[in-house]
């Protein structure tokens, strides 16, 4: 079945084509709401193609790590759950929600896209934890831009609830950048932008890319069981930079 | 608690440890050091130490795993709890199953794994010291694991790293340069040039991107030569004994690890039990919250690699003799081992039907 498919794809590649008349370089519509869950303290729902993603934002007050202790802490998680897709089962998070997760992680803490020292409380003691929960709904292709974009919707829609836990005044989560995902497939020597659920399926490289504002990058990550040439690799920072851009100005700044 | 020095480049150019900045690590590799794996092959770089075994190809359980077109690839990324200034929780980590993942999608390109239908190609990696660059360090090392097994490649893959330190690009980070450095990005390669591992964080520009592939190529290159090394020296010379060879090879093991549990035992002594941090880890807070996950073994997503692999079989023309020598060998054993396996597969299969 997916050898046939893979042949589809790959003779539509040829033509210049995709399984849904995209060009390569063209991401699917995409619908994003934000402050969808009243009681998440930020949170965003997010429409890749038929792709769903629900991330939520809570905060808690807890002890900062020895080696950080001015800092707040990032911890993201990705549940790919088992009503999304046939192929998803429940249990333990498995090797391909974690990457996932790990690499929305990255991006947002490495792009310094949240100011971490504006959420300690009491150095040493006491800062604000950032949980941030991603709840894949539909799966079909793309889940990790998908769950990149709504988490720095969500991020950008929290408030700190300081009054609610009797530490302070309510502050806005201190964002200082945008980080976005895009994550672009090798099919048949092609790159495209923003594989849908075939194209994902088949190929054999994934390649996500995390840029930031300013265009430079804070995260890579390939994937798959494929290889990439140096020009490839050299191409996609070049596309999800300038994909990631409209992205953020068509969704990201209204907010 | 922070040790960060003040500066990582000095006015000569030269580096914390006196490397030039496109300079790797001091690297060596001994190869068959383990006498009940198919291969193995123990690596030091700089203060890594690694010590890799590769079983296989041997039939899979449980049966419904098996791939009807493929062999399976497992890589098991792991790191000794005594690995790292403070000791790590034993067991997987939210971390080494995301660099288990990579690091066996690194070698699926390269590894002929559709000469092995049902059977499964384990790669066990352990990482008795940590000093920045482990994953790279495990790659190099289970590399040469896998041909000195004889299985079957493309070609060797080689990895190195490739950091930002004071707003420079650097090769092969050290310890400081990881801990407080401005980028990361990890590079596996095959011989040919093609990228099978590339992961980063940090900050980088577009350019400097450009360039720190550049310098990862040069960096793999040299590693590829070691490498190669490291197989000729085991086998282009038939005349070697192997028994004393092996025996001798075994004891240096033993005495690097020997070093290894007392730097632990020294280090442990003063650590609080609580905290449990991956020293080596970019995100100490994700590892340390979400330890306790359990490893799934599972059928991964696998796809169809093998046509291109079929395809490129024939472009062997870079191969090393010695690789093919092994290769020659190991295609011998590795028919009967089919025999059997096919054997066991109809008894089995009968079985079930009964």
């Amino acid at each position: 079945m997916s050898v046939l498919k893979k042949d589809y794809i790959y003779n539509l590649m040829l033509k210049g084509k995709r399984v849904d008349d995209r060009s390569f370089d063209q991401i699917r519509d995409i619908a994003l709401e934000t402050n969808v869950i009243d009681k998440a303290e930020g949170s965003a729902w997010v429409k890749y193609g038929e792709t769903e993603v629900l991330v939520g934002v809570k905060l808690q007050a807890g002890a900062p790590f020895p080696d950080s202790p001015d800092e707040g802490v990032i911890i993201t998680s990705l549940e790919l759950n088992p009503l999304a897709s046939p192929e998803f089962e429940a249990g333990p998070p498995k090797e391909g929600a974690i990457e996932m997760a790990r690499v929305t992680d990255r991006g947002i803490r490495e792009s310094g896209a949240i100011d971490l020292n504006k959420l300690c409380i009491t150095k040493g003691e006491e800062v604000w934890i950032v949980f941030i929960d991603i709840h894949v709904l539909n799966y079909a292709g793309n889940i990790q831009d998908a769950s990149s974009l709504g988490a720095i919707a969500a991020l950008m829609t929290t408030t700190i609830p300081a009054e609610r836990d009797g530490k302070g005044e309510d502050m806005a989560m201190p964002m200082r950048d945008m980080p976005l995902a895009v994550t672009l497939v090798n099919i048949g020597g092609s790159l495209m932008v923003d594989p849908g659920l075939d194209e994902e399926t088949v190929c054999d490289t994934r390649i996500t890319i995390v840029s930031n504002q300013d265009g430079s990058i804070s995260g890579m990550q390939k994937s798959g069981n494929g290889a990439l040439t140096e020009e490839q690799a050299i191409k996609a920072v070049e596309m999800a930079c300038e994909k990631a851009a409209e992205l953020r100005k068509a969704h990201l700044s209204s907010i | 608690m922070s040790d960060k020095p003040e500066k990582f480049i000095d006015e000569n150019g030269l580096r914390l440890d006196g490397r030039q900045i496109n300079e790797i690590r001091q690297m060596k590799i001994k190869i068959g050091v383990l006498s009940r794996a198919d291969g193995s092959c123990y690596l030091e770089w700089g203060n890594n130490k690694i010590l890799v075994a590769v079983y296989g190809p041997r039939e899979l359980h449980p049966r419904r795993l098996q791939k009807a077109d493929s062999a399976l690839i497992r890589y098991r990324y792991n790191m000794a709890a005594f690995s790292v200034e403070e000791r790590i929780r034993p067991g997987p980590s939210r971390r080494s199953i995301e660099i288990s993942k990579v690091s066996r999608e690194a070698f699926e390109p390269v590894v002929m794994t559709h000469l092995y239908p049902g059977a499964v190609i384990d790669v066990f990696a352990e990482v008795l010291q940590a000093d920045a660059g482990t994953r790279t360090a495990a790659i190099n090392a289970a590399s040469v694991a896998l041909a000195d097994a004889g299985i079957p490649m493309k070609g060797l893959v080689s990895a190195c790293a490739v950091g930002k330190v004071d707003g420079q690009l650097v090769l092969d980070l050290n310890k400081a340069e990881d801990n407080y450095g401005q980028a990361d990005l990890p590079v596996a390669m095959t011989q040919d040039g093609e990228i099978t591992l590339l992961q980063m964080d940090g900050d980088m520009t577009q350019e400097e991107f450009r360039k720190a592939l550049e310098m990862c190529k040069e960096g793999c290159r040299q590693i590829l030569e070691m490498q190669k090394e490291a197989l000729k020296a085991k086998f282009a010379d038939d005349t070697a004994l192997p028994v004393p060879d092996e025996a001798e090879e075994t004891v240096d093991v033993a005495t690097a690890l020997e070093d290894v549990v007392e730097d632990s035992e020294e280090e442990t002594g003063a650590v609080e039990p609580e905290a449990e941090e991956t020293e080596e880890a970019d995100e100490s807070a994700e590892d340390i919250i979400e330890e306790d996950l359990e490893p799934v073994p599972e059928d991964t997503e696998a796809e169809d690699v093998e046509e291109e692999i079929a395809a490129e079989e024939t472009d062997e023309e870079d191969a090393d003799e010695e690789i093919l020598d092994v290769e020659e060998e190991f295609i011998e054993l590795i028919d009967e081992d089919t025999e059997d396996e096919e054997k066991v597969a109809t008894e089995g299969s009968e079985t079930r039907e009964q």
